[in-house]
């Protein structure tokens, strides 16, 4: 039992910074990034590439990995979707044109991975030892893995509530015309916090690199288990989607051992459809008014 | 109230001759060759229906569903558990009912929610339906494969997908100038509206989500002799869905026979990739979904239409100016 809980707490810690990246581009930026799992994967390879040719640690790589992600997800918002932004004439719009976009996106980036690293899976050795805690098992990369991802998340939280900047991008999420109206950079805050958005779904792919073997062709699988977190724990809330990243990861992990690992993706719906016809607006959310 | 027939017009009654003979011209194709050619045509065939269907739906609501690869999955093991027991015919019925129900079910939890919520459970499905799939058949049948032997050759097949496209274009017609389809048309405008107005939006939507997703099922069902052996990985093929939706678009959604001008280039354009190119089939439909977006955004039928217009506009300045000029040679 305890075991259940603490490899499903390890899962959804890895879970909840791709939820919380996804969260940001949603909820601030207003671009629904179907191709957000392929920044994970585009990590997985680099802290794969760091670790075998230059021998850099992955928990030190993301210090590398995420500063790129940052900017490519910087110059993807301002030169390919921005002129979405612009174009659109109301949020449906925007939506229907992101969504498409993003899955060209997803699919260019794919197809760029699957040239470059073929279709085989990847894994290789790091802390890969045991580390008893309560009596049982795990392994030494998973539980490093874990406390980065918490310090990550920390760190962030500090970001969004306790600075200028951050309250700044929570306006801009609670209502953009509105915080265009108290001279915030509306653009450039969405700019960032699509960026940043796509930054921590990288570090937490280097993160999750160190116990999980990755193919090119993974990402939509993630993308779409973020997106259902974003949505159990209501859109531009990071502590919901930390919470329902968790609640995930744990249903998981539990279905996965005690009745087959096989219908994971079952119980994650499950959980989906049951937020879909109790909750839709978020397990924290509040009621649209 | 006046039959049905009374009140086609004359513009209908033209596109209705003109339809049936180009489904009998592309009837007689296999008579001409049964190889690389009637392969190809038997692809467009099932990709016209899969996003005439798909348009039913998308087109006037706007809501893009991901879960042609899941129905289709669903038509083609309808057809593959049963068919050492039950007529062919009969099991494609099943395939209808089946791929209905399962998107009535998905429809009542998304379709009172917004299109996001839909997306996301869609992009899901096909994958969801595998694996419960495959985990049924390990642990209550004896293996995952299945056989489908039937006396069908990809001739039998072209034409059953002919006369099913047949079949979706009238009923396309038929819900356009129904109650349901004005009722859409109004929702895909402004929901607000169409809920302020009385209709109920969600029965409307998950109606014709169900129908929609029943012909997609029947899809995967005669598409089942061709498979002769079906696991859950290819049945569920979720690369179906993006083509159904890029194709569809490409052509675009405005009106019931659009999906075609996006069907024929891209199958054609594909088929050659996946010959000659095959590690580059993701990139070609990363960069196709790229394309549409930014230069196409509603289709060859939205290009076509805003020539049409800028020309006949084009034509009004030149008449105005030839009338400023005679007045002023008058004067």
């Amino acid at each position: 039992m305890m075991e259940i809980l603490i490899t499903g707490i390890v899962l959804g810690g890895t879970y909840a910074l791709i939820a919380v990246g996804l969260t940001l581009q949603y909820g601030v930026a207003r671009i629904m990034n179907l191709a957000n799992g392929e920044n994970l994967v585009f990590a997985c390879f680099g802290a794969f590439w760091l670790w075998s040719t230059l021998a850099i640690n992955p928990v030190l790589g993301v210090i590398f990995i995420a500063p790129v992600a940052f900017v490519l997800n910087w110059l993807i918002y301002v030169y390919a979707l921005r002129p979405l932004v612009n174009r659109a004439r109301n949020r449906g719009q925007l939506e229907v044109d992101s969504i498409l976009a993003t899955f060209g996106l997803m699919f260019i980036a794919q197809g760029v991975m699957l040239l470059g690293f073929g279709g085989g899976y990847y894994n290789y050795n790091f802390l890969s030892e045991p580390i008893t805690i309560l009596g049982a098992n795990y392994g030494l990369n998973r539980i490093v893995a874990l406390g980065a991802a918490a310090f990550i998340a920390a760190a962030l939280y500090l970001f969004l509530n306790h600075t200028r900047y951050g309250t700044a991008i929570r306006a801009v999420a609670v209502d953009p015309t509105a915080a265009g109206l108290v001279a915030i950079d509306v653009p450039r805050a969405s700019a960032f916090a699509f960026a940043l958005g796509g930054a921590l779904t990288a570090a937490s792919g280097a993160l999750l690199s160190t116990f999980y073997t990755f193919n090119a062709s993974m990402g939509t699988l993630f993308t779409m288990k973020a997106l259902i977190i974003v949505i159990m724990g209501g859109v531009g809330d990071v502590r919901g989607a930390v919470i329902a990243a968790l609640l995930l990861g744990i249903t998981e992990t539990a279905v996965a051992s005690l009745i087959d690992p096989g219908l994971t993706l079952a119980a994650t719906y499950a959980l989906f459809i049951l937020v879909l016809l109790f909750r839709p607006q978020g397990i924290f959310g509040r009621h649209p008014a | 109230m006046t039959p049905l027939l009374a009140t086609v017009t004359r513009k209908e009654a033209r596109i209705a001759l003109f339809g049936a003979a180009a489904l009998a011209v592309a009837a007689t194709l296999p008579l001409f060759d049964t190889g690389f050619y009637l392969s190809l045509a038997l692809n467009v065939a099932m990709y016209v229906v899969l996003c005439t269907a798909w348009t039913l739906f998308s087109g006037p609501t706007h809501y893009i569903s991901l879960a042609s690869a899941a129905f289709f999955g669903i038509g083609t093991y309808s057809v593959a558990l049963g068919i050492d027991t039950l007529p062919f015919p009969l099991l494609v019925a099943v395939g209808f009912v089946a791929s209905a129900a399962l998107a009535g079910l998905v429809g009542i939890a998304t379709l009172r929610l917004s299109g996001v919520y839909f997306v996301i459970f869609t992009l899901g499905l096909a994958e969801l339906v595998r694996q419960v799939v495959t985990w049924a058949q390990t642990n209550f049948t004896h293996g995952v494969g299945l056989y489908v032997f039937t006396d069908f050759t990809e001739t039998h097949i072209y034409w059953m997908l002919l006369a099913l496209a047949a079949i979706v274009y009238v009923t396309g017609w038929l819900v356009n100038r129904s109650r349901l389809g004005f009722a859409l048309r109004i929702i895909g405008n402004d929901e607000t509206v169409a809920r302020h107005v009385g209709i109920d939006t969600a029965r409307a939507k998950v109606l014709l989500f169900m129908i929609s997703g029943g012909f997609i099922g029947i899809v995967g069902a005669c598409l089942a002799p061709r498979f002769a052996y079906v696991e859950p990985p290819s049945a569920f093929n979720p690369m179906i869905s993006f083509q159904v939706v890029i194709m569809a678009l490409l052509g675009g959604t405005g009106r019931l026979w659009a999906p075609l001008l996006g069907v024929i280039p891209f199958t054609i354009l594909f088929d050659q990739v996946s010959a000659y190119f095959p590690n580059h089939t993701s990139l070609v439909i990363g960069i196709a979904f790229m394309a549409v977006v930014y230069l196409l955004p509603r289709g060859v039928i939205g290009f076509v239409d805003d020539m049409r217009r800028l020309k006949k506009r084009f034509r009004i300045v030149l008449v105005e100016d030839e009338g400023a000029l005679g007045k002023e040679r008058a004067s």
